[in-house]
């Protein structure tokens, strides 16, 4: 797994490239509405999710960076937009901008802590600074309405046309739009220059700053965008579904959001989205049919995942391909991380 | 005002050691075999319901069900690593994780369904209730029980490490597993007996801990950050580490219920965080 | 480019499906049971599992001559959010007449604003903050209110010479509430709080904060926790620092003794005074039958709690209300049916209050002693058509 650089893609290429892409960003909301329209809800949820997976993504599999408090985004961004819907400032899109904000100077503050540890330390700092965050929340019952959830939020129609509606399909167009437009951000971000640093971070920190790399200053880039992205996950979820739970800001969704990375695979730019599709669905399949063991289901598709498909779900296609196509790909960005970080102790 | 402080203090120090005898085999996998074993805590709960089960349906004595509780659960752990964690050496920490969160999700619903949701009971026996005045102070003999066992594990341990031959064979597997090979130790067999004692010793911590931690098969996901605070901020694998952070842990938390309750969790894990910015290798930790 | 294209497709999309919901005559009764089925709280959705299939069992899988669907949504314990996605998808996925369990109250709270845009009638089972049915018009509750159980014990411990107390709760919503009412009955009485903790749900080990009160001396303790595991770590604590001795007295509301986990809380709950609506031990002839019954179908295994006979009677309050309608489930015809409906309980009489539509009914105080062997609640005075007082406070 070295680090190389990937030939400069001209711009005129890219849409020839990305074509297929395109076509299934288009088709996949045309299919729901088309045959599962019944489904908006769940559909909704996985983009969200979806999204906030991407955005861990940006950290555990591009820049090497662990994280077990990314719901601090998720959260904070939930709470800003429900906050704001609470008391009067209902236009959805300026929410979520907001939103996308407060999470961004939230990431910048915890940055400067986080990039300073590494491995273990930093899984827990990031834990800490999120379990710190979650019970604030809790206690500041006045302003987020503590475990009983934010109630009240009225979100205005968006763009002033579509209402929320209860069959969730103005829900499910809005969320899958503003997937769509950070994904294609977060796709110019991987394969810019900053974004090829951040993956010769991950698998040489030493190296990057021995060529001259700001290193924690690329990473703490790195991690404001990733609560960004975080932020807006939680405003989308925030405001579609009209409530704010405390448990958005929860060590178990933080944890829960790695596990859907890690099953679709971290690193990939379609890991985050497929792994939440799949945890999703499989736990809402699971659990319809059986609501008490359904734990059961979901922990034994995590460990076949590691046993027969490592790096995840789009790991196992990739290889695949690849002893069906043995001309290797240009495009190094998708290298398979294995290992993006290893663990410190005695070795 | 004294006596009061000295009671807290002793209570903390018996909640550490508890919490020291649960974590020292997750810091041990993790530090010295660089494996993430985030099903670390099921192995606490097995002990736990090995004890109960005894106790319950066969009548065993509480003291009989501690020695039982860290053998089955040693030997389970073995068949476990064979089996499964060995594959995942060479892999990444991610799957690591993923894949042993995967087991405790399955732990949990496999435990609910031979038990029930429900809070095991445990009725400790006469002997081991109540409190005796110690130097004036009450304390609680079960506590103090609590403290003598952890002190005797972590002597065990420390003393195994350093002066049985076992030890030196264990430091030289971590050290250089391949020099070790060819040295004749083998370093697989070494690995598994290590994961077994760390894991039996979850299970003893499982079992002694039902009168304080509680038993439901939520267990391995409830306390799992607790068991992480004190692997950190002991330093991995590091025995004296572990015990030290076990001991500030539970120190802290009996002092913030005791004269500080409404500033609740938040003392604890600000603690935490502050310590690793001084420390990111933890208290006792080596740098890597 | 592709930004304005996808958002165009977007656009044209949004206008193009439309799903419809025609539920037909001869459908059966469909209701949705969202509860916590899986994780640390799984109890509570197995006790309302436990009760609705009981009533179902004795009246043949019908309500008002239709058979009765139940789907079932597990929220794995306190999740508004899942709780909410849930609600919407039983009304347009399962296509639901009813919704019922609901344990937590969060959970209850954030489907009021779904079940009043779609008129779904909604039989509260257990969450217990008391304005959950002021959050919409469309929930009605069979369970209690915390003040509702938390009062009367204030009132009982005045009446027995108990004028100074400490308060332990919870920290979380339905603390605060207990410690609310339980302070203003007690102090409306004359009575003095003289000290309170309020512990974090997470935590396991209560010895700090009963060595606290063993150093404060105070004459009695009242404590709220959720059922579970925190009433028998407590005890286990207040018993190992040897507080009995020290002469202090302690009460508690029925979780304390919640008759799922009393057994195995053990002998460290004996003599424990509690106020509640539900003890399985409660002696009459409907009661009897319903514990036989029970047993009958599920085993000696499990004991009937709260939670059980809360969701058997929510079943028996959506019968009642269609007696009425003649089985007409519009939402606001059920609503109209359901206010000041009376039902003999196993627990007692209880009543839908006509203006709240929170339930009236008795609260015992009881006392926890042991019965051939087993621990009970034994039921010894009692206050009688208690109201929600956080409702009659307004």
């Amino acid at each position: 797994m070295t680090p190389s650089c990937p030939p400069s893609t001209a711009e005129a290429g890219w849409l020839r490239r990305r074509g297929g892409e395109i076509a299934l960003w288009l088709a996949v909301p045309l299919a729901v509405a088309l045959f599962l329209p019944e489904y908006y809800l769940l559909a909704t949820h996985v983009a969200a999710l979806g999204l906030f997976a991407l955005s861990l993504d940006l950290l555990v599999g591009y820049a090497g960076l662990l994280s077990l408090g990314h719901a601090m985004f998720f959260g904070i961004g939930a709470y800003t937009a429900g906050l704001l819907a609470v008391h009067g400032w209902g236009e959805p899109i300026s929410g979520l901008l907001i939103a996308a904000l407060v999470a961004g100077l939230v990431g910048f503050i915890t940055s400067f802590a986080v990039v300073r540890v590494q491995h273990l330390a930093q899984l827990m700092v990031t834990l800490g600074f999120g379990l710190l965050v979650f019970e604030a929340a809790n206690r500041a019952r006045w302003l987020t309405g503590g475990d009983d959830g934010l109630q009240g939020m009225v979100v205005s129609p968006v763009l002033g046309l579509f209402e929320f509606d209860l069959f969730g399909q103005t829900a499910f167009f809005y969320t899958f739009v503003v997937l769509a437009l950070c994904f294609i951000v977060a796709t110019r971000v991987i394969d810019s220059p900053f974004g090829l640093t951040l993956e010769g971070l991950r698998e040489n920190p030493k190296r990057m700053a021995a060529i001259g790399t700001p290193t924690a200053a690329r990473l703490r880039q790195a991690y404001v965008f990733a609560a960004v992205f975080a932020g807006i996950a939680g405003a989308l979820m925030a405001q579609t579904s009209q409530f704010v739970a405390l448990e958005t800001l929860s060590f178990g969704l933080s944890a829960e959001v790695l596990i859907m990375l890690l099953l679709g695979g971290a690193g990939h730019r379609y890991g985050g989205l497929v792994g939440a599709a799949v945890f999703v669905i499989a736990r809402d399949l699971l659990s319809d049919l059986n609501p008490q063991y359904w734990q059961f289901g979901v922990g034994g598709v995590m460990v076949l995942v590691v046993l027969f498909a490592p790096g995840g779900v789009l790991g196992i296609l990739r290889s695949l391909r690849q002893r069906l196509l043995p001309v290797a790909r240009t495009s190094t960005a998708k290298a398979a991380p294995a290992t993006p970080a290893t663990k410190g102790g005695a070795a | 005002m004294l006596a009061i402080l000295l009671t807290v203090l002793f209570d903390g120090l018996a909640y550490g050691m508890l919490l020291f005898l649960i974590s020292i085999g997750l810091s041990v996998t993790m530090g010295m075999m660089g494996f993430v074993n985030l099903a670390h805590g099921a192995f606490a709960m097995f002990g736990g319901y090995v004890a109960t089960t005894l106790m319950q349906r066969a009548g065993v004595p509480f003291l009989v069900t501690l020695p039982v509780a860290f053998a089955l659960v040693a030997l389970a752990s073995i068949v476990v690593e064979r089996l499964l964690y060995q594959r995942l050496y060479r892999r990444g920490p991610l799957d690591q994780v993923l894949f042993t969160v995967g087991l405790t999700f399955m732990s949990v619903a496999g435990i609910t369904w031979f038990y029930g949701p429900s809070q095991q009971p445990v009725v400790l026996p006469a002997f081991l209730q109540g409190q005796v005045s110690l130097f004036g102070l009450e304390v609680g003999i079960f506590r103090l029980f609590l403290v003598a066992v952890g002190l005797l594990v972590a002597a065990a341990v420390v003393l195994g490490v350093e002066r049985t031959r076992f030890g030196a064979k264990i430091r030289a597997a971590v050290d250089n597993p391949v020099m070790a090979t060819g040295l004749g130790i083998n370093v697989g067999g070494v690995f598994a007996l290590t994961f077994a004692i760390g894991s039996g010793l979850a299970g003893l911590g499982g079992a002694l801990g039902i009168q304080i931690l509680g038993l439901t098969p939520a267990f391995p996901l409830k306390y799992l950050v607790l068991f992480l605070i004190v692997v950190s901020v002991g330093g991995l694998g590091s025995v004296g580490g572990a015990l030290l952070a076990a001991c500030v842990v539970g120190v802290i938390d009996m002092m913030t219920k005791y004269f500080l309750p409404e500033i609740g969790s938040f003392i604890i894990y600000a603690v935490m965080v502050a310590l690793l910015m001084w420390r990111p290798h933890g208290l006792l930790g080596k740098k890597s | 480019m592709m930004k304005k294209a996808g958002l165009l497709a977007a656009l044209a999309l949004a206008g193009a499906s439309l799903a419809n919901v025609a539920v037909a005559a001869d459908d059966p009764l469909r209701i949705g049971v969202i509860a916590t089925f899986s994780g640390p709280y799984a109890d509570y959705g197995r006790q309302f599992d436990a009760g609705i299939q009981l009533y179902l069992k004795e009246h043949d899988g019908k309500i008002a001559g239709k058979k009765v669907e139940v789907v079932k949504k597990d929220t794995a314990g306190p999740g508004p959010d899942a709780a909410k996605r849930f609600a919407q998808e039983l009304i347009v996925r399962d296509k639901v007449n009813f919704i019922t369990g609901l344990d937590f109250s969060p959970n209850a709270y954030a489907i009021a604003p779904i079940v009043t845009q779609a008129k779904i009638p909604t039989v509260v089972m257990n969450a217990s903050s008391s304005a959950i049915t002021t959050s919409s018009p469309y929930i009605a509750r069979v369970s209690f209110t915390v003040q509702q159980d938390s009062a009367p014990m204030a009132q009982w411990m005045l009446k027995n010479g108990i004028k100074e107390t400490y308060v332990v709760v919870a920290d979380y919503a339905s603390g605060t509430d207990a410690h609310n009412a339980f302070e203003k009955a007690f102090a409306a009485g004359g009575g003095k709080v003289v000290g309170s903790v309020r512990t974090p749900m997470n935590n396991p080990d209560f010895s700090a904060y009963v060595q606290r009160i063993k150093d404060e001396k105070p004459q009695s303790v009242f404590f709220f926790f959720p059922s579970g595991v925190m009433p028998p770590a407590f005890l286990k604590a207040w018993k190992e620092r040897g507080l009995d001795e020290a002469g202090i007295k302690l009460f508690a509301t029925g979780e304390a003794t919640d008759d799922s986990y009393l057994q195995a809380t053990g002998d460290v709950a004996l003599g424990l005074i509690t106020s509640h609506h539900y003890s399985y031990a409660h002696p009459s002839e409907l009661n009897k039958k319903f514990v036989k019954n029970f047993y009958a179908a599920f085993g000696k295994e499990m004991r009937p709690s709260y939670f059980a006979v809360s969701a058997y009677d929510g079943m028996a309050a959506i019968a009642g209300a269609l007696e009425k309608t003649k089985g007409d489930v519009s939402g606001d015809k059920v609503m109209e049916a359901l206010k000041g409906l009376k039902l003999e309980s196993p627990r007692g009489p209880i009543e839908i209050d006509a203006a709240t539509r929170d339930i009236v009914q008795t609260v015992y105080i009881r006392k926890v002693e042991k019965v051939d062997g087993e621990l009970v609640n034994v039921e010894f005075d009692k206050f009688e058509r208690v109201k929600d007082p956080a409702k009659e406070a307004q």
